[in-house]
């Protein structure tokens, strides 16, 4: 749910990074956190386990500069990737204009990146959305384990697995060193704000 | 969930509101938020220095929390929440299905008086948004 404020000129969108536990989602807040300036962003909220897993989410809002007079902010959120957070996913996914589904390069982590976009589709269905409407991409994460002793998938089995019916467009990166970070960002705030204005200001790029 | 397209009419009416209603009777902060966290408007005296985007995410969310707890017992939301601090509280309340409005008040202030007040600037809100959506 988009925020147009016709009296402050501004634009506020939520993008939430969704996938499955243990992907780099806040490995990519942070990234994105501590490359920008103080002018273009605010605090980073986190709500964490002690063990530093995201329990319910992190929020990162971003000032994106101006679109035809009118200020971008963005706020950047997070979900828990664990299966049984499902309820506390639903509930950050309210109000969502645009997604990025992390998957997960490790071998081992096939099944779970699955499981997680299915979970996705349940939990829009919910809030009668669906990824044919609301902008969305794929980035998958770890890239840098290609190359090492670690079993890892191709990025054509990434392809099939997630991507047939997305039929979106995909970055690799290594959230971690940074590899990827602000190309997914760049390209998720884009389609999110295009897709919000062409639906109420006649702003179309 | 429709987006929310905020006229200067209605913020301004809104914000005089608010102003009247709450923080001219002591109240230190009213925030007006969405149910996806956004902050509608903010109003506050002017020696508060409040994290207002960080208190709507997380307003949001718990109001979303605890609407789950509700229909764990069989309700479908609970339409207010207080929670009591040392020196200061929060109140938060439900206005139609998408705002929040959320006040933050001192001991200087009584819950019922917040309560009192938050009831009858719920009404008023919840005609004004009406019409822009």
């Amino acid at each position: 749910m988009a925020l147009i404020n016709l009296s402050k000129k501004e634009i506020h969108c939520k993008i939430v990074y969704y996938g499955p536990g243990r992907c780099g989602k806040t490995t990519n807040l942070l990234y994105i956190y501590n490359a920008m300036n103080n002018q273009a962003r605010s605090k980073m909220l986190t709500i964490e386990t002690k063990g530093e897993r995201t329990l319910f989410f992190d929020l990162l809002p971003l000032n994106l500069g101006k679109i035809n007079g009118f200020n971008i902010r963005i706020q950047l959120y997070t979900v828990p990737g664990q299966i049984i957070y499902k309820a506390t996913r639903k509930l950050v996914l309210k109000g969502v204009d645009g997604l990025v589904f992390v998957a997960d390069s490790l071998k081992v982590r096939q099944a779970k990146n699955m499981e997680s976009l299915q979970d996705l589709h349940h939990n829009l269905l919910d809030y009668n959305l669906n990824t044919e409407e609301i902008p969305i991409i794929l980035q998958f994460n770890k890239r840098d384990l290609v190359n090492t002793t670690i079993p890892t998938l191709t990025k054509e089995e990434l392809e099939i697995d997630l991507n047939s019916e997305l039929n979106t467009k995909v970055f690799e990166a290594a959230a971690i060193k940074g590899i990827g970070v602000f190309e997914t960002l760049k390209e998720i705030s884009k389609r999110t704000i295009q897709y919000v204005a062409t639906k109420h200001l006649s702003i179309n790029h | 969930m429709a987006d929310l397209i905020l006229t200067k009419s209605v913020l301004d009416k809104t914000k005089i509101e608010i102003e009247n209603a709450l923080i001219r009777a002591g109240v230190n902060t009213v925030l007006l938020i969405d149910e996806a966290g956004n902050v509608v408007t903010a109003c506050k005296h002017k020696n508060c220095d409040l994290d207002t985007t960080s208190l709507a995410a997380l307003a949001a969310a718990n109001f979303g929390v605890t609407a789950q707890i509700a229909k764990l017992i069989g309700e479908d939301d609970f339409a207010l929440l207080f929670h009591k601090g040392k020196k200061d509280s929060i109140h938060f309340a439900r206005i139609s299905n998408d705002l929040i409005l959320v006040t933050i008040f001192g001991e200087n202030v009584s819950l019922g008086l917040v309560r009192l007040r938050v009831a009858q600037l719920a009404k008023t809100i919840e005609k004004a948004f009406a019409q822009i959506n």
